[in-house]
């Protein structure tokens, strides 16, 4: 027999397999059915042609995009981290505060307060805005 | 009778009468792998049949209601009240055309649809419908849901990357920067959870929850429920596909099946994030003893649909940098203020030796933090609400005959 721990991943990775199948399955029947002459199927240059108010495309099509979203991801990305370090001070600080009293309470405040004033900091600086 | 008949869907009574087949046809030494991954296959086929199924008649249900709130009467031709009417949409879908882009990066344009639909079905292994999970107790479970939710993102900047239009692009950019941003303060809502449950586990947390959290913490669930609903991208928050400013978003150049599937995760959003929102803050399977748990979670979810439906018929499209604005400037300082305020709460009032809350101390709490979120969010309404802008009169255009007749 497998460990019980790991068998409920497996159950998950079963799951994914379907998950990914049978979106998969739909296209493929899609294409049969394109295949038996039941779905039309008659691309020409103008219809797979990409889409741009009506006439014909003129820009670039991987065009470029505004700075922002770089500082916005940066920012993500710090403040997903930090999430990352509260769940498990979450998870256990009932627990902890039995053992160690207001010293854990404490720290995450300044932890927090720390990335706190980097997030003010990019609040002045304008990051945040998108005007 | 209910409970036999749920026990008939279940894991273990799968594995048993697989294991018995298997057993009978003289495999029995790879009778018990074989068996697990035959219960595991055919509950998760049931299990996204039925999601899909209950999609399906989502879409029906949305568009009736919404109709209604607009005053129409919506699709009612289709069978009765026009319940066949999501069948004859994905009979159309099926047999439409499925035109790719010559200049579509193909290998991206056809996984994106995939990479969306699965995460989004992924999430309901975990979510424990009665007092165990329906496929999967994970003891991480709320941990899987932030991760796998994730995803999402990237499918959808998949989706508009893909294809190449510039149209797309703009909106799976504006879709990605906005997913993500809101993936913060919905982490904070769920660390107020944690702190209470004190355990990662779907089941745990349904456990702990002798009062509702709704009740100990609206706090929370206001951050929580905000993140959601921008996570889902339905109207108060849809810049990916704002159809008046970008053509389709990032779904403009699918059509047929892909453009069916982007579709069938969009509107599955709703009921998986339905069925989260229950989970954390409605007390899950919890109820009277006149119903069973399972009809408890349904009807849970089925309150919290048709709120999500009355958020999405009321409120006009937002404006990006509103959107922005609203989860980096406001739902992030409530959620920090909301975490801490409720970590001294379970500080001060926890059982000094054991670190445990009684539900005496959960009312306490719940009193706090009720008056604690009404002042906040009073506050912020009369800070956000009475700015002046400055607008200046609207002053008629010669052109148009705007002035009262006899005034010259």
């Amino acid at each position: 027999m497998l460990d019980e721990y790991f068998k409920q991943y497996g159950i998950i990775a079963i799951f994914a397999a379907i998950a990914v199948a049978l979106p998969t399955a739909l296209m493929l029947i899609s294409w049969m059915l394109s295949m038996v002459k039941i779905r039309p199927n008659n691309p020409s240059e103008i219809k797979s042609s990409i889409y741009e108010c009506g006439f014909e495309t003129i820009t670039e099509r991987w065009n470029q995009f505004n700075f922002r979203y770089y500082s916005i991801a940066l920012l993500f990305v710090l403040f997903d981290v930090e999430v990352v370090f509260l769940f498990p001070w979450a998870v256990s600080f009932g627990m902890m505060s039995v053992e160690f009293g207001a010293f854990v309470m404490i720290e995450m405040l300044i932890f927090v307060g720390i990335l706190a004033l980097g997030w003010i900091y990019a609040w002045k600086k304008g990051s945040l805005e998108w005007s | 009778m209910y409970t036999s008949f749920y026990q008939l869907i279940d894991f273990h009574s799968f594995y048993d009468m697989y294991y018995k087949i298997f057993e009978s046809l003289g495999l029995s030494s790879s009778a018990s792998w074989m068996s697990y991954l035959a219960a595991g296959g055919s509950l998760s086929f049931l299990a996204i049949n039925l999601l899909v199924l209950a999609t399906a008649f989502y879409t029906w249900f949305e568009r009736r209601t919404i109709a209604r709130f607009q005053v129409r009467r919506g699709p009612n031709r289709n069978g009765p009240f026009g319940l066949g009417q999501p069948f004859a949409d994905v009979i159309k879908l099926i047999m439409k055309e499925d035109t790719i882009p010559t200049e579509a990066d193909k290998p991206v344009f056809t996984i994106a649809p995939i990479a969306l639909l699965a995460p989004t079905l992924l999430i309901i292994t975990v979510i424990p419908i009665d007092d165990a999970s329906f496929l999967a107790t994970l003891n991480i479970g709320i941990l899987f849901i932030v991760g796998i939710t994730s995803v999402n993102s990237i499918a959808i900047f998949m989706a508009g990357w893909g294809s190449r239009n510039k149209y797309a692009i703009l909106g799976s950019m504006r879709g990605a920067a906005m997913l993500i941003s809101y993936e913060i303060p919905m982490a904070l809502g769920i660390t107020s959870v944690l702190l209470i449950s004190g355990s990662l586990a779907m089941t745990e947390i349904v456990a702990k929850q002798d009062i509702w959290f709704i009740v100990v913490m609206p706090m929370g669930f206001f951050v929580f429920m905000a993140a959601a609903t921008a996570e889902m991208s339905r109207t108060p928050f849809d810049q990916i596909e704002a159809e008046s400013e970008l053509g389709s978003g990032y779904n403009t150049e699918f059509s047929g099946i892909k453009f069916a599937i982007l579709f069938l995760a969009e509107f599955m959003a709703p009921i998986v994030t339905s069925a989260v929102v229950t989970t954390l803050f409605l007390g899950g399977s919890q109820g009277f003893d006149f119903l069973p748990g399972q009809a408890w979670f349904v009807l849970k979810m089925f309150v919290v649909i048709f709120i999500l439906l009355w958020i999405r018929s009321t409120w006009p499209r937002l404006r990006i940098d509103q959107i922005m604005g609203f989860a980096w400037k406001i739902l992030m300082e409530l959620g920090f203020v909301n975490i801490f305020l409720i970590a001294i709460e379970v500080a001060v009032l926890m059982d000094p030796v054991t670190g445990l809350l009684t539900s005496q101390d959960l009312l306490i709490m719940a009193a706090i933090n009720w008056v604690f979120t009404i002042l906040t969010l009073v506050f912020l309404a009369n800070l956000l609400g009475k700015r002046n802008y400055d607008r200046p009169d609207p002053v008629p255009s010669p052109l148009a005959n705007m002035q009262p007749k006899g005034e010259k």
